[in-house]
């Protein structure tokens, strides 16, 4: 309908010219319409590696659910870890408007061919690494995420916007289960401190490389699939969490964090790159864990797909057959 | 049309939200029930009813209580391991009703016997001998087709019973299985779906169903088997095999597959999950299950 409505009110030109100015009008590409094969490629490559962040983004946490303290903690993990692979379902089918398939993806993702956010490659060590993972790996990604529910494609754009919805719930839970534990015993806010100081530096690299080192950058946000430069959402991230930090009582692991009066936002330290290209590369502590973890799913599960496909083909079958003999 | 105007600020409210001090209950409906910050009983009358047997109706609560829990853990093993996306949101959600049965069931022992356990007194500082589990929820999960094949018996004799027991005098009793039983049909639902795909599949997604029902089959028979406090304070389980007995009979024969003839597990002197003697399958899990919480007794999580 948007598309129509932006057909009349751009007399007709080439496509290109078309796709441009749907862009430029902050209106939404839609499946059928014409785009650059590149951009194409762009949304594939972008929500396949966010699909599969969900689906991967799983275990870490799945890492404590059977063991959860309390049956509302493990209630509440469980909710959260339903939602991943909803969020995960959701992108696929998004990723599917442009003309590739999960299957397909998914071997992407286990032959190593395509990524995943690499701040899954940590491991969970303790119970509070769970509300950690809520407040600021979650709090990271909806940084990342709010922006792109005004993405150009618009069924990307669509998915975003139930996904940040309840990434924000789970958020909260992780604040929450935070909250307690600081008002817990001596143990409980060590285990919440250690938890902070691991995962601060990678929740800080989910924005990606610094502007001057990202250099497809510029092209996303001509058309309208990024919003804001990674050094930008790194800002915004760190000037929403100190105050946060505060609350809680955990000190944030950098020394040249300081308020800049001038710029009114918070200066801070530069992360170890040279640690998460090791990670990106394949050296993480938990790389080959978490595709293993995935292939053996995948590979374990072929019977059960293969049956209900074979199933649905016999009661097509069986479908087709009784209208032939009805037509007759 | 589309506001267009939008700046920047705008993108902050969902992350903002987080800042406010309290959560608040909007919103709670959205998350699986339990997980949010309400008292899981609120609205129904807790006394206990005149007549009623408090130590025996903690009991009975305890046995249906701890087969929601432990079934419950098994399905949450296969988190990440499914065979397909849809199957972890399905299986997860099976996982969360179950959960929330356990959880209401073991607060409601908790109040009954007079103790005033709390769900995580009884979930996490019994030892397995204070289970009353069945001992079919226990066994390890096999592969997707035993998961299946019990997950269709239990759902199936548990729907059952959470019918009969919608009338039961005890009002907290009566809500959870007024509940359950629109839980429990969906994972009968679920379940039968997976075995009519699996024993009407492939040749060998059919030799796997059988094998797991022929596995799980022998486990079947202490779901109908009268423990003293279900005669005292609940439905007589042997009423339900025949119905039981019937649907299942019917799913199988849809599928393709025939009901295995194969012996119950023996009991020992006697004894079985319902009396706390059970399979070497429990002691593995309830130490996962309580590890944490046991490290840190007094904790609040």
């Amino acid at each position: 309908m948007v598309t129509a409505e932006v057909a009349e009110a751009i007399p007709a030109q080439t496509p290109e010219d078309r796709f441009e100015a749907v862009v430029a009008a902050e209106q939404r590409i839609e499946p059928r319409d014409w785009m650059p094969d590149a951009y194409r490629a762009t949304l594939i490559r972008q929500i396949a590696q966010h699909a599969h962040s969900e689906i991967i983004g799983m275990q870490p946490e799945g890492n404590w659910l059977t063991r959860a303290p309390s049956l509302r903690r493990k209630a509440i993990l469980l909710a959260k870890a339903q939602d991943e692979a909803g969020h995960g379902l959701y992108l696929y089918a998004a990723a599917e408007t442009l003309g590739v398939d999960r299957a397909e993806l998914t071997e992407k993702l286990i032959s190593g061919r395509q990524k995943y956010s690499s701040i899954f490659n940590y491991p969970t060590l303790t119970f509070a690494d769970v509300g950690v993972i809520g407040w600021l790996v979650d709090g990271a990604a909806i940084c990342n995420q709010v922006p792109l529910c005004r993405c150009s494609y618009g069924p990307y754009a669509r998915a975003m916007v139930r996904i940040c919805k309840e990434e924000s719930f789970h958020q909260r839970q992780g604040y929450e289960l935070l909250m307690t534990l600081m008002r817990g015993t001596e143990a409980q806010r060590r285990m919440v401190q250690d938890a902070v100081d691991r995962w601060w530096w990678p929740s800080l690299m989910m924005f990606g490389p610094s502007d001057a080192d990202s250099p497809n950058s510029a092209r996303s946000m001509a058309w309208r699939i990024k919003r804001h430069s990674n050094d930008e959402l790194r800002r915004r991230f760190v000037d929403m969490t100190v105050p946060q930090a505060e609350h809680l009582g955990v000190t944030l692991p950098d020394p040249e964090l300081r308020w800049n009066e001038e710029r009114g936002g918070w200066d801070f330290g530069e992360p170890d790159w040279s640690e998460l290209n090791r990670v990106i590369r394949g050296q993480g502590p938990c790389n080959a864990q978490r595709i293993d973890r995935r292939r053996a799913a995948h590979e374990d599960g072929a019977w059960v797909r293969e049956a209900a496909v074979a199933y649905a083909a016999k009661r097509a079958a069986e479908q087709s057959h009784t209208e032939e003999e009805n037509g007759k | 049309m589309h506001d267009h105007t939008t700046s920047t600020t705008d993108d902050d409210h969902v992350y903002l939200s987080l800042a406010e001090a309290t959560p608040g209950p909007e919103g709670e409906g959205r998350w699986a029930y339990g997980t949010g910050f309400a008292d899981p009983l609120l609205g129904v009358d807790t006394a206990l009813p005149a007549g009623t047997d408090g130590a025996d109706l903690a009991a009975y609560c305890q046995m249906l209580g701890d087969d929601a829990l432990v079934l419950s853990q098994r399905l949450i093993e296969w988190c990440t391991r499914a065979p397909e996306l849809e199957e972890e949101v399905a299986l997860a959600n099976l996982g969360l009703d179950l959960l929330g049965q356990a959880r209401l069931l073991l607060t409601r022992a908790g109040q009954a016997d007079g103790s005033g356990r709390t769900e995580d007194d009884l979930a996490y500082w019994r030892e397995d001998h204070e289970f009353r589990n069945v001992r079919m929820v226990e066994a390890p999960n096999g592969d997707f087709a035993y998961s299946i094949a019990r997950l269709l018996l239990f759902a199936t004799a548990r729907g059952a019973l959470y019918e009969a027991l919608a009338g039961h005098p005890d009002p907290v009793l009566a809500a959870v299985a007024a509940r359950g039983v629109k839980e429990l049909a969906y994972h009968r639902e679920y379940a039968t779906a997976w075995t009519l795909r699996l024993g009407d599949g492939t040749p060998y997604s059919a030799e796997r169903m059988r094998a797991g029902l022929d596995a799980v089959w022998p486990l079947l028979e202490e779901l109908f088997t009268a423990h003293p406090v279900e005669l005292r304070v609940g439905v007589d389980p042997a009423t339900l095999r025949e119905p039981v007995l019937a649907s299942l009979g019917a799913v199988l024969a849809e599928a393709g597959l025939t009901v295995p003839e194969v012996p119950p597990l023996a009991t020992v002197l006697g004894r079985a999950g319902r009396d706390g003697v059970h399979t070497e399958a429990l002691g593995p899990l309830l130490a996962e299950l309580q590890v944490l919480a046991r490290a840190h007794p007094g904790a609040t999580w």
